[in-house]
């Protein structure tokens, strides 16, 4: 089978507009979620997904609802338990430690197919139905008009957030927001790359962008592009292999961007040194 | 930038209650527009809560103050703020142009764009301060000196009137403190602004300072530094006994401060 005929499958091209929405989102985030080092609070609010995807398949049937719904609950409960850096990683832990027992017994009491609920810890990209791409575009509407609209406040309490505060910047408030859109953009991550996958989309673009740039505006659109290029190629390579997961294939993309950043960013700075940046 | 109009802070019975416990009361303060004042005292003393009261980020317990002859509101624009210099993390994707612009658009929501005139005024501000030559390089890399300036010329951009700073100087090494403080000074001067400086250590400031605010548990004493680093008032102050003395140019305490200086690293991490 060719790849050209791949592309004209309804199937594929739902894919790839799903991958684009999923990515843009994603990379808008990164940046923020490398500044204020939530790396692990993304890792948990992913897999959290799959127990509120497990609690959405007993209670309605629908696993995607009830994981979006699950991300809001998390989020609202890590902001409420609460704490920053090393305290908020331990709450996240607690919860994801209870989430997915739970996650684990809500599963036991289904009898269906339980394919839907392990499909949002690998990813189903290529399942999309026209039903879950008008959620995903609306949502991915939603996190980019939110983003838009936070982002200096965001960048101002993630930077300094003494002088933030001080400054009339509700700190507090623009961290709970952003946690709830995190959740958001990474269950909805998870249903393209898979749970145990988000943090491929969701980090590890922009930790690559911080890499070789420090312009807040450039690091935000590099990490976009990252994204974008890792789930996009990813899933054509997939398509074009038609055995391997797309998800291999995005993670090894991006995991290749990141190293490249990392080897250039590191002979710039060498090059330029410290001295050369600053004069005297 | 054009000097601004200074003004003036009062305080009237102004006492404060934190967690059941009295920080400071029945305090009458008023800083004259363009004065330099300097708040002192021992750690949990209350004066890093004085600075959110002027932010209108606490709430006085009785009493009154104004700022500007206006109740005290948060996101007040004529107040600027300097921090604790605390280090930034070396991979942080942003420049010190950036970390000063925060100081005009930081706190706005909704999609803001640079005008000419905004890029002109940041270039200023960073001129001002001799952060021109390092500007553009990540913030992390600087040395806390360095980032101290930029936060200087952060806090001043704007029309600012009034200028708050909670122990800038702490963490610098002193050719850094005295190089921070005539900055601090110079520009008050030539915006004709207010300056309220909290600090551990009077000597740094000591030359510019035109009142010392003293604050120790529950109790206060507001007047010129010669008034107030004197055996007699700091020993009243403390309840025990004190003694002030003066070395060359530089005044040194016995007494209630070599606790304070032992507990220097903690206090970061406490009042911060």
């Amino acid at each position: 089978m060719d790849l050209w005929f791949y592309l004209q499958q309804p199937f594929a091209q739902h894919a790839l507009v799903a991958g684009a929405l999923v990515a843009f989102a994603c990379g808008l985030i990164g940046p923020f979620v490398v500044m204020r080092g939530m790396a692990f609070a993304v890792h948990g609010t992913s897999e959290l997904a799959f127990t509120g995807a497990a609690a959405g398949l007993v209670i309605a049937g629908d696993p995607v609802a009830g994981a979006l719904v699950g991300a809001v609950v998390v989020a609202l409960l890590i902001a409420t338990l609460g704490g920053e850096g090393h305290e908020r990683d331990s709450t996240i832990g607690v919860v994801l430690a209870f989430g997915l027992g739970a996650g684990v017994l809500l599963l036991s009491q289904y009898h269906g197919f339980a394919t839907a609920a392990t499909n949002i810890l690998f990813g189903d990209i290529f399942g999309v139905s026209t039903g879950q791409l008008t959620l995903l575009l609306i949502l991915g509407g939603a996190i980019a008009v939110v983003m838009l609209f936070i982002r200096r406040p965001l960048l101002f309490a993630s930077i300094d957030p003494h002088v933030a505060r001080a400054r009339g910047v509700r700190v507090e408030l623009l961290g709970a927001v952003f946690l709830l859109v995190l959740a958001l953009t990474v269950t909805e991550a998870a249903q393209i790359v898979g749970t145990l996958l988000v943090l491929s989309l969701a980090v590890t673009p922009a930790a690559a962008a911080t890499r070789i740039s420090a312009n807040p505006l450039a690091v935000t659109a590099l990490s976009v592009l990252f994204a974008l290029v890792a789930a996009e190629g990813g899933l054509v390579a997939s398509l074009a292999s038609s055995s391997v997961k797309p998800s291999v294939f995005i993670t090894g993309i991006s995991f290749a961007i990141y190293v490249a950043c990392r080897l250039l960013g590191t002979a710039r700075r060498s090059a330029a040194g410290r001295a050369a940046v600053v004069p005297a | 930038m054009t000097p601004q109009r200074p003004i003036a802070v009062e305080l009237e019975g102004a006492t404060l209650q934190l967690g059941g416990r009295l920080l400071w009361q029945d305090l009458d303060l008023t800083i004259e527009p363009g004065s330099f004042v300097a708040v002192l005292g021992p750690n949990g003393a209350g004066k890093t809560t004085m600075l959110e009261v002027l932010l209108g980020l606490k709430g006085l317990t009785a009493g009154r103050v104004t700022v500007g002859g206006e109740a005290p509101r948060r996101g007040d624009r004529r107040i600027g703020y300097v921090p604790q210099q605390r280090a930034f993390e070396r991979g942080l994707p942003i420049r010190g142009r950036d970390l000063v612009r925060l100081g005009l658009d930081g706190p706005r929501f909704g999609f803001s764009r640079l005008q000419n005139h905004d890029r002109a005024e940041i270039d200023e501000a960073l001129a001002t301060v001799g952060a021109l030559g390092y500007a553009d390089a990540p913030i992390g890399l600087l040395s806390g000196g360095e980032q101290q300036r930029l936060r200087i010329a952060q806090a001043l951009l704007g029309d600012r009137s009034l200028l708050l700073c909670d122990e800038p100087l702490l963490s610098l090494d002193p050719s850094h403190q005295h190089e921070v403080t005539a900055l601090l000074d110079r520009r008050r001067r030539e915006l004709g602004i207010s300056v309220v400086f909290v600090t551990h250590e009077i000597n740094p400031v000591l030359p510019y300072v035109d009142t010392v605010l003293y604050l120790t548990n529950g109790r206060w004493a507001a007047g010129p530094p010669n008034d107030i680093f004197t055996s007699e008032r700091l020993s009243a102050l403390y309840g025990t006994s004190i003694d002030v003395l003066r070395i060359r140019d530089r005044i040194v305490v016995v007494g209630a401060d070599e606790e304070d200086h032992a507990c220097h690293p903690m206090h970061a991490a406490v009042d911060g």
